[in-house]
């Protein structure tokens, strides 16, 4: 099987469509959703309930002029949009979004995930740096100090789940989760005692709505502050590939939460799992996102700041020591 | 809390916010000069909207400059009728039949309480949270409704008359006040306080940010809700009354915490505040005519007088000076956001951009008003 070149290949084109589909629809699923909390009807027209919004604007943006304006430095400013898609696309190498459904089967592909969620944060900088635009270069300052920040209580978390699962392939520890919701790592039950998974859970979520940078922790794009953030001088294809990126970094979050804590492709009962579970379970996280951004208002940095340093990660931090003792002294 | 820079900063740069920028709400641009992300100087930079209104005042006669007066605040544009046609009764010495004073005040509150709702709208708004600002519209489209019905406009009412008003109020428009009374009381709690008021980012964001001390309102002239969050208990309505207002039953709002969450709340209670006027004016309505006997041409004798009303946003002034001829000799106009932008200078320096850009949301600002 791994020597057959049509796997990757297949793959590949999978993946790439399933990337495609997510960040053009998600879009439309925000502003549908959105509509719908603000008790109107969102986008109508194109289509039956709006469902070509997306391929209106596809085409809209990529028969614009990438403008790039003087001053700013050319080089970076092309190269950022297309470095937020690249790791976003890349990391779903390593989803296992069922049984043997997996691109590539890596054995440090925890490692791999995060690794390249990192460069996403490198694209927003680069792009702030090289618009030449202070508001911009504020959100590339304010986004480097948030990932930093929140980076910190995921990667805690995730340790708990590495310890507790015993290894840091994502399909290994989804197989641990398989039989039902009781088993899943949110209600883990190791050695008769119940472990305070659902900590983490909350602290893993909280986290990765900050490093997707979506409100109330979009610093970066907090457009009633910083018009557009980031975002500001970037026309076309430039903005629709920094808005993709951002949606598919939010799918690869809700598909990293689903491996590590909501078993993965299992279903709640233990019936016929498969990988309908998993793409329920990532939508019913990504409707959350949704819901979560238009309900709230927007932090302030610093309160951002101190939740990350004096809550979540002395809370994490105590998480992974009860963790670490309840498995190996009990 | 804000933290205040400690020394002097090494680097500077300058930000231009505005005159085109999602948070002014209009052609208003602010220098600020920042070190980071702290406001080291605050400078609003005025005039990009001035339409010069005074000395279009001054070339009319007294019904030509009727049209102008909701032109400057549009948002609660039956205050700026009153206060204007107040100024000219009072020149000319016109009795206003009582019928038309409930009716004023009847239109004007609703005004009040549709310029709060869209302030509380567009000032979460200012805080990254878009959905409260819908269901706000979905209440004051209910006000511009019921103010169509009457006035026949929907934002720039140009509705009073000198000695009366325009069109008597009908049934409709009774029951569908008492309706609309009904509905936002019933709303106010749940869809304003329970998602918003009581939000713990929201709170976190606006407790004991942008602190106006009460020399600082003095200093600059501030009045309205920035000057009742400052714990200073003075309403036009009550402290100069005029119109019907000594016959009914309210309460001033008023908050001591001087910070930006003092003039939310003071906001909020007067929507309950206009409510209960609204109710006791419909309750006690008196018959008779709306429009008092006037001459088609007004030419009220030499004279210099000053008509005080209280708007959405402060205590709005016209000052009229007539020399015997068919328009004033001089209208000055006191506009209170003027005063309240002026104060943001000194207030802002410190703070962090997204804590000065909340706290001019506070202000609750209307451009067009401040440039006249």
């Amino acid at each position: 099987m791994e020597t057959s070149i049509w796997r990757p290949i297949l793959f590949l084109v999978g993946i790439m469509a399933f990337a495609g589909v997510n960040a053009a629809w998600l879009g439309w699923c925000e502003r549908k959703g959105a509509g719908h909390i603000q008790r109107r009807i969102g986008p109508k027209e194109v289509g039956p309930y709006g469902l070509w919004q997306p391929l209106a604007d596809g085409i809209k943006l990529m028969t614009k002029q990438l403008l790039v304006p003087q001053g700013v430095d050319g080089i970076l400013f092309r190269v950022a949009p297309v470095l937020m898609m690249i790791p976003a696309i890349t990391s779903m190498v390593a989803i296992p979004f069922s049984e043997g459904l997996q691109a590539r089967a890596i054995d440090l592909s925890v490692l791999l995930i995060f690794a390249l969620a990192s460069i996403g944060m490198m694209a927003i900088l680069l792009g702030g740096w090289a618009s030449n635009n202070k508001y911009s270069l504020i959100s590339a300052a304010r986004s480097v100090s948030q990932n930093i920040a929140y980076e910190i209580p995921m990667l805690i978390t995730v340790i708990t789940i590495v310890m507790v699962s015993g290894s840091m392939n994502m399909e290994e520890i989804a197989k641990d989760q398989m039989g039902g919701f009781w088993h899943w790592n949110i209600f883990r039950v190791e050695n008769g005692t119940f472990l305070y998974m659902w900590i983490s859970f909350l602290i893993f979520f909280i986290c990765s709505v900050a490093e997707t940078n979506r409100a109330p922790f979009d610093m970066a794009e907090a457009e009633s502050e910083l018009v557009a953030g980031h975002m500001t001088e970037y026309s076309s294809m430039g903005f629709g590939l920094f808005m993709m990126g951002e949606y598919l970094n939010i799918v690869v979050g809700a598909c990293l939460t689903t491996v590590l804590f909501l078993g993965g492709w299992d279903c709640p009962l233990g019936l016929l799992p498969g990988v309908w579970w998993f793409l329920l379970k990532i939508y019913i996280l990504i409707f959350s996102f949704i819901w979560i951004r238009w309900t709230y208002p927007r932090t302030q940095i610093y309160k951002l700041l101190n939740l990350s340093w004096k809550v979540l990660i002395p809370f994490s931090l105590v998480n992974l020591l009860v963790t670490a003792v309840f498995l190996k002294v009990f | 809390m804000t933290v205040p820079i400690q020394c002097a900063p090494d680097e500077t740069f300058v930000l231009n916010l505005g005159p085109q920028h999602p948070a002014t709400h209009g052609v208003l641009r602010v220098k600020l000069t920042m070190d980071g992300e702290y406001v080291v100087k605050a400078e609003p930079v005025l005039g990009y909207i001035h339409r010069m209104h005074e000395k279009m005042a001054e070339s009319g006669t007294f019904a030509q400059f009727m049209g102008n007066t909701p032109r400057m605040d549009y948002l609660s544009a039956l205050s700026y009728n009153q206060g204007y046609v107040m100024a000219v009764e009072r020149a000319a010495g016109i009795q206003v039949p009582e019928r038309a004073e409930y009716i004023r005040t009847i239109t004007v509150e609703l005004n009040r309480i549709s310029s709060h709702l869209l302030w509380f709208g567009a000032f979460v708004l200012d805080l990254g949270g878009f959905t409260p600002l819908l269901y706000a519209f979905d209440d004051r489209e209910k006000i511009l409704d019921l103010l169509e019905h009457v006035t026949g406009s929907r934002l720039t009412y140009c509705y009073y008359r000198f000695g009366g008003v325009y069109n008597d109020i009908d049934d409709d428009f009774i029951t569908g006040t008492r309706a609309f009374i009904k509905r936002l009381r019933s709303r106010l709690p749940s869809q304003y306080h329970d998602l918003v008021t009581g939000n713990i980012i929201l709170i976190k964001r606006l407790k004991d940010i942008g602190i106006i001390s009460q020399e600082i309102c003095r200093k600059y002239g501030a009045t309205g809700p920035v000057l009742r969050g400052s714990g200073i208990k003075y309403d036009v309505r009550r402290n100069e009354p005029y119109s019907i207002y000594p016959e009914l039953k309210f309460d001033i709002p008023c908050y001591k915490e001087c910070d930006s969450m003092a003039r939310y709340m003071v906001r909020m209670d007067e929507i309950e505040q206009s409510l209960r006027i609204i109710e006791q004016a419909l309750d006690k309505l008196p018959g008779g005519p709306v429009q008092a006997k006037v001459p088609k041409t007004l030419k009220p004798a030499a004279v210099d007088c000053y008509a005080n009303v209280e708007a959405a946003r402060g205590s709005f002034g016209c000052r009229l000076v007539c020399d015997g001829d068919k328009g004033p000799y001089r209208l000055k106009l006191r506009s209170p956001t003027y005063s309240n932008l002026s104060l943001f200078g000194e207030v802002a320096e410190g703070m962090l951009l997204a804590d000065a850009l909340a706290f001019m949301g506070s202000l609750d600002l209307v451009i067009p008003e401040i440039d006249r």
